[in-house]
């Protein structure tokens, strides 16, 4: 079966005036139409430069330097940009953190809708009217006859972020990709978001994206999940697999860092030590400076991505077995 | 609420904002006549609490429920509308900044984004001298000297870099450094307003410890202004819950984790996502929080909330004090009817 999303091997480097960084080191996963990933890791890791990848938008001084991005068989890396425009902000649709910054402050709510369609779609002015208050209404928007006609900042964040889903939907996407969509929002009204999204990935059959740092929200919503460190998968498999029982010494040290999980009060755990800069990715492994269980082997050789059960898990360590 | 011995007591803290601007923007026409309004945002409404010495209450709330603007009027750096303020036995809030000072070096702020609240043309040093000059103006510069390099080791920043300026350090370490110049003057009560909400995982975890272990040794009392529940959850023994400027809430922790009383706390709570546990669907709310500057009558809640009725909207309810030692403001919990 053809898979929704694959990506092979792909690689983003950033080439500056003292040589080329290298922010996403090789990583590959698939999505199927209707599924659900989490892409979680902290500031740095890489998981934001991964969205962009996938539709193309990595800005010079960064770019794809090897690997393959595969899209209901199209190889996206390789697209003219005009061609990628019509599946950029179509098949693909994209939300950012802040809904703030994603919509346009001088414009109605209705406005931006409309112009949307109409770049997409072939359709007259009053029927991108109707679609644009049919997506409204799929996002829970009390009254979107009288929204339409505000501006954003008329809207409360809740609302906005939900306006900015419904402009992602408009054009019916295959795949919606999430990159932080509830940080910047309460816990109420990010709870709200996400069931939203979880109804409308089962409703419409889309296949869904979510960067977060939350392991929390990854787990209330999505299906698989993939860990990054440094610009590299290190665990990857069934969320509610990989947040049980978590295998690579990265995972685990995040899943117990977390409040709430141990008794209140008691010492959290602390993974000693910081993220690397990307100017100076560790040899080896890039966990091993961090990591309480590694050896010599750790600092040498990279440890690939295998699987070390029947579940699907793959993990990238030299002493898990 | 009646304690003695408390640290802290606030008392019916009121802070209301003006923001109606200059003379000519409050001029409106009202049927044909003009009149001038005057608009205020009401951040915190009769809030009444006490802490105790080496406690920590948590202050929860979502954006905008005026936990920050209640974090400053504690501390004196908001004049209250009215209400009371006490620190130990001394009334606070009505005092001149110099009658106020020897309080200052008792009660020091950690905030939240720890690129905006150091100075970036000052070295660490300077930071952290700044206070203990301020505060001891007799002290002289090897003892303000050792004096840094003692916090910092305390709080894991290695004294050789106190000539470095902040950007030469990350986010966590940053984080460290503000909490050393809290620590520089030998304070008994912090206010930490969302200290780790700028933070990763890993790195909040650290600062979370530190925190901790400076409670422990130095016999600190917190008062933590958070939105992250699972953090408040950790730190706290007791836990504020705020809606709309007003406590609706008030427990130890345990007992408002695992019974929580107002509608709110539950919807609230409802919503954490958890780790591993598919919940079941979370309490939605109604509606929106409505602007601080046209407060509804009654609870500020019963517009949300799914147990309201005509009581709700026209009487204020006040904290109540329940059996199992949570005080909960909310008439459906009162009459036994939620």
């Amino acid at each position: 079966m053809r898979h929704l999303l694959e990506v092979k091997d792909l690689e983003v480097k950033f080439a500056l005036w003292f040589g080329e960084l290298t922010a996403i080191d090789g990583i590959s996963f698939t999505l199927d139409r209707g599924e659900r990933l989490g892409i979680v890791g902290e500031s740095g890791a890489g998981k934001s430069v991964t969205g962009f990848a996938i539709i193309n938008l990595i800005s010079k001084p960064g770019y794809i330097s090897a690997g393959q991005i595969l899209f209901e068989g199209q190889e996206l890396n390789r697209l003219p940009e005009d061609e990628m425009r019509s599946i950029r902000g179509n098949r693909i649709s994209m939300i950012f953190q802040d809904p703030m910054m994603t919509l346009n402050p001088v414009l109605t709510i209705g406005t931006q809708m409309i112009e949307t369609v109409l770049a997409h779609e072939n359709v007259s002015k009053s029927e991108a009217v109707d679609i644009a208050l049919d997506k409204l209404k799929k996002v829970h928007i009390p009254s979107p006859e009288k929204r339409i006609h505000q501006y954003p900042h008329e809207c409360s964040g809740g609302m906005r972020q939900r306006i900015v889903v419904a402009i992602a939907l408009l054009t019916n996407p295959a795949l919606i990709i999430a990159d932080e969509p509830t940080t910047a929002l309460d816990v109420t009204i990010q709870a709200e978001i996400m069931d939203l999204l979880l109804e409308l990935c089962e409703s419409e059959k889309m296949g869904l994206i979510l960067i977060t740092h939350d392991l929390g929200v990854v787990s209330q919503i999505t299906e698989k999940v993939i860990v990054m460190y440094a610009g590299k998968i290190v665990e990857s498999g069934a969320t509610q697999s990989v947040v049980q029982d978590p295998k690579h010494p990265y995972t685990r040290g995040l899943l117990k860092a977390i409040p709430g999980i141990i008794p209140p009060g008691s010492r959290l755990y602390q993974i000693p030590g910081m993220m690397p800069n990307l100017t100076e990715i560790p040899q080896g492994c890039s966990f091993h400076p961090r990591c309480t269980i590694s050896e010599s082997i750790c600092s040498t050789e990279v440890p690939a991505l295998i699987s070390k059960d029947q579940h699907h898990r793959m993990v990238a360590c030299h002493m898990v077995k | 609420m009646e304690q003695n011995n408390s640290l802290l007591t606030v008392k019916d803290l009121v802070k209301h904002f003006d923001i109606s601007g200059g003379l000519l923007d409050q001029l409106a026409l009202e049927s044909g006549r003009i009149v001038r309004k005057k608009t205020t945002v009401k951040a915190v409404n009769d809030v009444s609490f006490t802490i105790m010495p080496q406690e920590t209450l948590g202050v929860v709330g979502e954006s905008g429920c005026g936990k920050s603007t209640l974090a400053r009027a504690v501390l004196g750096l908001y004049p209250p509308n009215s209400g009371e303020i006490h620190y130990q036995d001394q009334r606070i809030d009505n005092l001149n900044p110099k009658q106020m000072l020897p309080f200052r070096k008792k009660m020091q702020m950690i905030f939240q984004d720890p690129y905006a609240s150091l100075n970036p043309r000052m070295t660490v040093k300077k930071i952290l001298e700044e206070p203990v000059y301020f505060h001891n103006k007799a002290i002289n510069a090897q003892a303000a000297e050792d004096k840094v390099a003692e916090v910092m080791r305390q709080v894991g920043v290695d004294p050789a870099w106190s000539g470095r300026y902040p950007h030469e350090f990350s986010g966590g370490q940053r984080q460290r450094i503000s909490i050393a110049r809290a620590l520089m003057v030998d304070p008994e009560f912090i206010v930490a307003d969302e200290p780790v909400s700028a933070l990763d995982v890993s790195i909040q975890a650290q600062i979370l410890n530190l925190l901790m272990e400076a409670r422990e040794k130095r016999g600190l009392t917190y008062m933590f202004i958070t939105h992250d529940l699972s953090v408040v959850k950790h730190i706290s023994t007791r836990v504020a819950v705020m809606y709309l400027g007003t406590i609706c809430e008030l427990a130890p922790t345990q007992t408002l984790y695992a019974q929580p009383g107002h509608p709110y706390t539950r919807a609230l709570l409802s919503a954490i996502p958890e780790l591993g546990v598919q919940k079941p669907k979370h309490l939605k709310l109604k509606g929106e929080v409505p602007t601080p500057i046209n407060l509804p009558s009654g609870c500020v809640f019963h517009g949300r909330c799914i147990y309201a009725n005509d009581r709700c909207t026209q009487e204020i309810p006040r904290l109540m004090r329940l059996e199992s030692g949570a005080y909960v403001a909310c008439h459906g919990v009162e009459e036994k009817r939620i």
